[in-house]
């Protein structure tokens, strides 16, 4: 199997006044294509930082990155973006589904920057919500849906330009027990039947449990990166 | 994303605070329609102003007598007793010349029957209603035999008709009594109203000039003598042959003062023209004053909206817009914001006009070229005031962003 994201030696340090933080130490990993990784760790472990230098929302301070075999470091913004819009799919603790919009709207948001054109937008938008059983919402706003259907609406918007990774950050963090089970079954499902590659980031082991490989963050470094061989479903 | 769907995008994000769109228009739209009513007010009295002077005669050349000094007291013009008919008929013959016509001016009684009334007498020529475009209301003209015999014929300005013979009677072939001469009213005049110095042009009785010369003020000079130019163009010529041809006349040797003066009156409508652009100029500067304030306000509420969509802005850079597709969008944004308002402020400044002009009585004209402008720069505006926060938002870190609270 291929690498989808290949990180050596990746270091991030923010300066604070005199002083600096050291948010990633040193850390080596590979991600291959149709793996279920979970990212775990106290707050300030690196494992937030992490995901972002992974999504090319931030870049590191040193260290190499490949995504999908790409160097990274050599892409200017443009390229970046272009990526996030067809290769990465993110999914968001607070949903971040944009106000006073429609479901179908919000999930066609990334083929829109994606440059697809308006009929495929929506045969897609309506085929991914359908996938992820949120078919019957397209007309609502977010503000007339539930949390786990927010999330759902979210999830339906993270698949439609068939990204070759997902990135979901605390996706149940907001959600109460029973809708959290909900959506890592979701997630589940994608990863088994569809071979969607995700990697997500939460401090809930029973959360975390859901993924077949578990990587330990501390203190900016990879504490331990063990197989999940009792997964829960 | 292509323009329409860009268009719409910014359309949708500001019905969405349809209140505080409106607000913020409220500056160009008050602006704008400042602009066109004042123009619309401007352009309409400048141009009623020149219509005024064009209606004072063709093309017109006065000539009047000049200062002349006796004892070492300077009279003013009009002071030398020079002018004749004379040269009037020499000025004829000057090529460029339409026509010519001798002024002499006297306030007299009027008395028909049972009325009387106070009025001004003006000898003329035949040509005179030519030179000032002045048309017959009944009747005719007298012609250059009547002025040849010293006839006794008058034509009548309406508000003489209306004074002498208030019965509604047709004042032609009646008598009106001048000085004690009988005169015989031939013509009325149409109806002038009051001239651009507030006199009132219909109080006239016109008359041969020779009759007025001989039977009324016993003088061998004129008041003035009316020239028409045979053309715009003509008019700086004719002036120049006219004064070499008079001072000629005159024996007038430099460095001896001319005895008349020979005046155009498009001094008068360059005048106009001149305050008429004055006037532009300032109204240009009040638009621009108007429409940098209403900018503002729009860069002022695009800052708000670009902080209060952060985490829209965050997101929307999570799923692949490009920081120039961020730009384009709150461009977009604040262009249509603007020019949304100027074309409300063209509707306003319109209804507005309307509303003046039914009101006030007000000659009013809406110059196109200003609507097109307003409009036009509203959208200027727009791009201006709403680039430095689009840019903003462009250049927002989509961590920070998407974090934003």
């Amino acid at each position: 199997m291929s690498n989808v994201v290949d990180v050596q030696r990746l270091r991030k340090v923010y300066p604070m006044d005199a002083d600096e933080v050291i948010a990633l130490a040193a850390v080596d990993l590979t991600i291959e294509s149709g793996e279920f990784i979970a990212v775990m760790g106290p707050s300030g472990s690196g494992k937030s930082t992490f995901m972002q230098i992974v999504g090319m929302l931030d870049r590191p301070t040193s260290g190499d990155y490949h995504f999908e075999g790409r160097d990274v470091a050599s892409l200017r913004d443009d390229e970046r973006a272009a990526i996030r819009s067809r290769r990465l799919g993110f999914v968001f603790q607070s949903y971040n589904l944009l106000s006073r919009t429609s479901a179908l709207e919000n999930v066609e948001l990334p083929m829109v920057y994606a440059g697809v054109p308006e009929h495929e937008r929506r045969r897609v938008a309506l085929e991914m919500m359908s996938i992820v059983g949120v078919e019957q919402l397209a007309r609502h706003g977010s503000n007339q849906m539930s949390g786990g259907q927010q999330q759902r609406v979210a999830i339906a918007r993270a698949l439609v330009n068939n990204p070759g990774l997902i990135l979901a950050d605390e996706p149940t963090g907001a959600l109460d027990t029973k809708t959290s089970l909900d959506v890592m079954r979701l997630f589940t499902e994608l990863n088994q039947e569809r071979g969607i590659t995700i990697m997500l980031v939460t401090h809930e082991a029973d959360i975390a449990a859901f993924a077949r490989r578990i990587v330990t963050f501390r203190d900016g470094h990879i504490l331990s990166d063990v197989a999940n061989e009792e997964r829960a479903a | 994303m292509n323009l329409l769907a860009t268009i719409r995008l910014a359309f949708n994000a500001l019905v969405r605070n349809k209140a505080r769109s409106l607000l913020t228009m409220l500056g160009i739209v008050i602006g704008v329609a400042a602009v066109i009513i004042t123009v619309a007010i401007g352009v309409g009295a400048r141009v009623s102003v020149q219509q005024r002077i064009a209606s004072l005669g063709a093309n017109l050349i006065i000539v009047q007598p000049g200062s002349v000094t006796q004892g070492g007291v300077r009279t003013g013009f009009g002071g030398a007793s020079t002018l004749t008919p004379q040269d009037g008929m020499a000025i004829a013959q000057l090529p460029g010349v339409a026509a010519v016509s001798p002024i002499v001016n006297m306030r007299t009684q009027a008395v028909a029957g049972g009325n009387n009334w106070q009025t001004l007498i003006t000898g003329v020529a035949p040509t005179y209603t030519y030179i000032k475009s002045w048309s017959l209301a009944s009747g005719r003209f007298f012609s250059q035999s009547e002025v040849n015999s010293i006839a006794k014929v008058a034509v009548l300005g309406q508000t003489d008709v209306h004074e002498l013979f208030p019965n509604g009677a047709s004042p032609i072939g009646q008598t009106v009594n001048i000085k004690g001469s009988p005169f015989t009213v031939i013509g009325t005049l149409a109806a002038r109203g009051q001239s651009g110095m507030g006199q009132d042009q219909d109080d006239v009785i016109l008359i041969p000039y020779t009759s007025e010369m001989q039977r009324l003020t016993g003088l061998k000079t004129v008041n003035l003598l009316m020239i028409s130019a045979a053309g715009a163009s003509q008019i700086i010529p004719v002036q120049n042959e006219v004064t070499a041809l008079l001072a000629a006349r005159h024996r007038i040797v430099a460095p001896q003062p001319y005895d008349f003066q020979v005046r155009n009156l498009q001094a008068f409508a360059q005048a106009a023209s001149s305050t008429g652009a004055v006037m532009e100029f300032l109204l240009a500067g009040v638009a621009a004053v108007s429409l940098l304030v209403g900018g503002i306000g729009i860069m002022n509420i695009m800052l708000v909206s670009v902080t209060e969509r952060t985490r829209e802005i965050g997101l929307r850079m999570a799923v692949g817009a490009r920081a120039r597709d961020i730009l384009r969008q709150f461009l977009t944004e604040s262009i249509v914001l603007s020019t949304l308002g100027g074309l409300l402020g063209v509707m306003v400044g319109i209804l507005g006009t309307v509303f003046v002009a039914l009101s006030a009585h007000w000659p009013t004209i809406i110059p196109p070229q200003w609507v097109l402008a307003a409009v036009g720069f509203s959208g200027m505006v727009g791009i201006f005031f709403g680039y430095y926060p689009a840019q903003k938002a462009a250049h927002l870190n989509p961590i920070d962003a998407l974090r934003f609270e």
